[in-house]
């Protein structure tokens, strides 16, 4: 059949399965929405404030779906705002295509209206990205964007066709996706040798992160953990990727993770790395890090192995075919010792943060857990209040902590859990922010508003940009440098101007009370902005470059 | 201990694929010392030419970081032993002593490609080392302009 540039860009979404994009019109990308209004049957288009809350809402949609995001953006500004977005994926490896038009060909290149290189801009940031000129390349385009940003180690891929590639008509013909080939890329003698370490280790310790869950490894990665009877570690983005509760779970790792982990790490004679990448924020001193240990690596991504630190064995793959396969082959270990030797330290250092206040962040997250019973969507922004929900929440199942990882992009929860409800209509989201972060996209408060998704915006209101501040104050000896908010906004009239509902609570009791009613609405977003004492702190920290065990425990 | 390596890299002839090589290179502080590049036989495929600084494990970083561009259709290391390594110069000198100039450039198998009232200009083609040191030689006529086009090549065989 003959079809328009724009009709054939629907055509292929439907292809690879799409219902719904996140997006934000303008002229060059005119054609493709006036296909959209043709197929708003088939594929639902939720318009947010800004391209940037869009990007980050195809995140939050992935990250808490499995599914490939979708953004749909114009040419200049547009496309521009979405580099925050495109990037925040692209460092944690979540899929994500992104449509974007650009300018007719014959303006190309002559700085026109809302011309802008969006290709260049965004090469670093993304998997691989396209800039489509002819009607006819436009279903090969993003077929292949669908494919790459899927397979492998998972990313965002850019579309970008110059307008008049929408408006052709051309050819077209239906062609269904092949389905993805989950593989092995390492041979039986690089096996052979994993499996010798693995059962030659006396004191072995697993460090999962996010390609766990990207791969869907969860029940591999449980078995695995009991064929090697040791105690796990999970990286921020490797949260829920094995259940917090689990007695042999020693909890987060890094430069704000436990106690029990850094001197596991110190201790164990084998860490095993499964979808993780030792990033500065894991290894904190990679010159230090398991340093009396030999080093496996798991990992999707082949350049990922020996780029920030040396290994000794490493199978390339993703991490649910690598561990089914290990599963078969490896006998059953037996490590109690060593597991209690991290259990007594689990015990000893406790992550504790003491009451300084009526309400505090940790009553705050605890208070979540409980009413949701563990399994709400949490999604956060950047900074304390972060660091707080991964210490805190504890998160028992996969894809339910939607948080930057790799960016630290502030801003970015209240996108991504709009793009998380899209996905779970029925289920709870809840996005954790500061009062530095909320201010950054609380726009997007008028789109959830306007979907009636009953989002929980829970505001851990300290008057300061607490993360920085916090460094501030132990290493800038409390030069408090722009740090300090104060602002005058009144978060429950802002809440109810956006079209949410706002209340502002000072104690545990009232914060309580808040989040039941708010659980009830399943209707209206809700602002709930918990008052919290400015000199709360994250700790453990691990100082930049220091080892991981010489972590600051105590702040005076 | 970082050396020099040739990488001989085969990519699809598209718009950008230069840049998203060279991108790479310098967004991930890799060393390159001369890149080259042009169509192959087949006019969809071109290949270039890069001679990096490295140690063992940047090299296998970068290899491992160039398989990953979607546009890279293979990479291989180019050693001295088991391949032709070329580059080509063009040197324009002054002309006041064209004896001296044509018998260094005789010496060389180097030709004399332009010839003005003032200047000269030679062209060589030879393994890095022999430009090298055809300019060094060429150093003392005065050189105006100079151009190499950094190392190319291909496996024997």
């Amino acid at each position: 059949m003959r079809l328009t540039g724009a009709d054939i860009v629907m055509e292929c979404m439907l292809e690879q399965g799409v219902d719904t994009v996140f997006g934000y019109p303008g002229g060059s990308i005119l054609n493709i929405y006036d296909s959209l209004y043709r197929y708003s049957d088939k594929i639902r288009h939720i318009l947010t404030a800004h391209e940037e809350g869009a990007a980050h809402a195809a995140d939050g949609y992935a990250r808490s779906s499995g599914k490939c995001g979708v953004v749909f953006a114009t040419s200049g500004p547009g496309a521009t705002n979405l580099v925050t977005g495109i990037a925040t994926a692209y460092m944690d490896s979540v899929p994500m295509v992104a449509v974007t038009c650009n300018v007719s060909t014959n303006l190309l290149g002559k700085d026109s209206f809302q011309e802008i290189d969006i290709v260049g801009i965004t090469m670093p940031i993304t998997k691989h990205n396209f800039l489509v000129k002819r009607a006819e390349d436009i279903a090969p385009a993003i077929r292949r964007a669908f494919a790459i940003a899927r397979s492998g180690r998972p990313g965002p891929v850019l579309v970008d066709i110059t307008k008049d590639a929408t408006a052709e008509f051309v050819e077209f013909e239906t062609e269904l996706p092949q389905p993805l080939k989950k593989t092995m890329e390492s041979d039986a003698k690089a096996v052979k040798t994993v499996l010798k370490f693995l059962e030659k280790s006396k004191k072995p310790l697993i460090y999962a992160g996010g390609g766990v869950i990207s791969a869907n490894a969860t029940e591999e990665l449980k078995q695995f953990q009991a064929l090697m009877d040791c105690p796990i570690a999970l990286s921020v983005m490797g949260l829920g990727g094995f259940p917090a509760d689990h007695p042999d779970c020693c909890g987060m790792i890094g430069m704000h993770g436990t106690m029990a982990t850094a001197l596991a790490v110190k201790d164990c004679d084998l860490l095993i790395a499964i979808g993780a990448r030792f990033s500065d924020r894991v290894t904190c001193d990679e010159t230090t890090f398991a340093r009396d240990a030999k080093i496996l690596h798991f990992d999707a991504d082949r350049a990922e192995v020996g780029k920030n630190i040396r290994v000794d064995g490493s199978l390339i793959g993703d991490a649910k075919t690598i561990l089914g396969m290990l599963n078969e082959k490896l006998s059953q270990q037996e490590h109690a010792k060593w597991k209690k030797q991290v259990a007594d330290w689990k015990q000893e250092y406790p992550v504790e943060s003491p009451k300084i206040a009526a309400l505090t962040p940790k009553f705050i997250l605890e208070t979540l857990h409980e009413l949701t019973h563990g399994d709400a969507f949490i999604c956060t922004d950047v900074g304390q209040h972060q660091m707080w929900t991964a210490q805190f929440y504890g998160f028992d199942y996969p894809r339910h902590f939607i948080s930057s990882g790799g960016l630290g992009t502030m801003g970015f929860g209240l996108g991504a859990a709009i793009g998380t409800q899209i996905a779970h209509p029925d289920q709870t989201v809840i996005n954790i922010t500061g009062d530095g972060c909320f201010h950054m996209n609380m726009n997007e408060l008028s789109t959830a508003a306007t979907y009636n998704l009953p989002i929980l915006e829970i505001v851990m209101n300290n008057q300061v940009l607490g993360m920085v501040r916090q460094w501030q104050r132990i290493f800038y000896d409390k030069r408090f440098s722009a740090t300090v908010l104060n602002k005058k906004t009144d978060y429950d009239t802002v809440a109810k101007g956006l079209g949410a509902n706002g209340v502002t609570v000072r104690t545990e009791q009232e914060f309580r009370r808040a989040v039941v009613r708010a659980l009830e609405d399943r209707t209206t977003p809700t602002v709930i902005n918990c008052v919290i004492n400015p000199d709360e702190i994250v700790l453990p920290m691990v100082p930049g470059g220091q080892p991981i065990e010489d972590a600051i425990l105590d702040v005076k | 201990m970082t050396k020099a390596h040739v990488l001989s890299i085969l990519v699809e002839n598209h718009a950008g694929v230069l840049s998203r090589v060279s991108g790479l290179f310098s967004r991930r502080m890799y060393n390159i010392d001369s890149l080259s590049v042009g169509v192959t036989e087949n006019p969809d495929v071109s290949r270039m030419t890069v001679v990096v600084h490295a140690d063992d494990e940047t090299l296998e970083q970068i290899r491992n970081q160039l398989s990953k561009l979607v546009n890279v259709i293979s990479i291989t290391e180019l050693k001295k032993d088991s391949a032709v390594l070329r580059e080509h110069v063009l040197v324009k000198v002054s002309a006041k002593d064209r004896v001296g100039v044509m018998q260094i450039c005789d010496i060389y198998r180097a030709s004399i490609v332009d010839l003005t009232v003032e200047t000269m200009t030679a062209e060589l083609t030879g393994a890095p080392g022999k430009i090298s040191a055809f300019i060094s030689l060429m150093e003392q006529y005065e050189v105006k302009d100079l151009v190499r086009t950094g190392m190319t090549g291909l496996a024997r065989g």
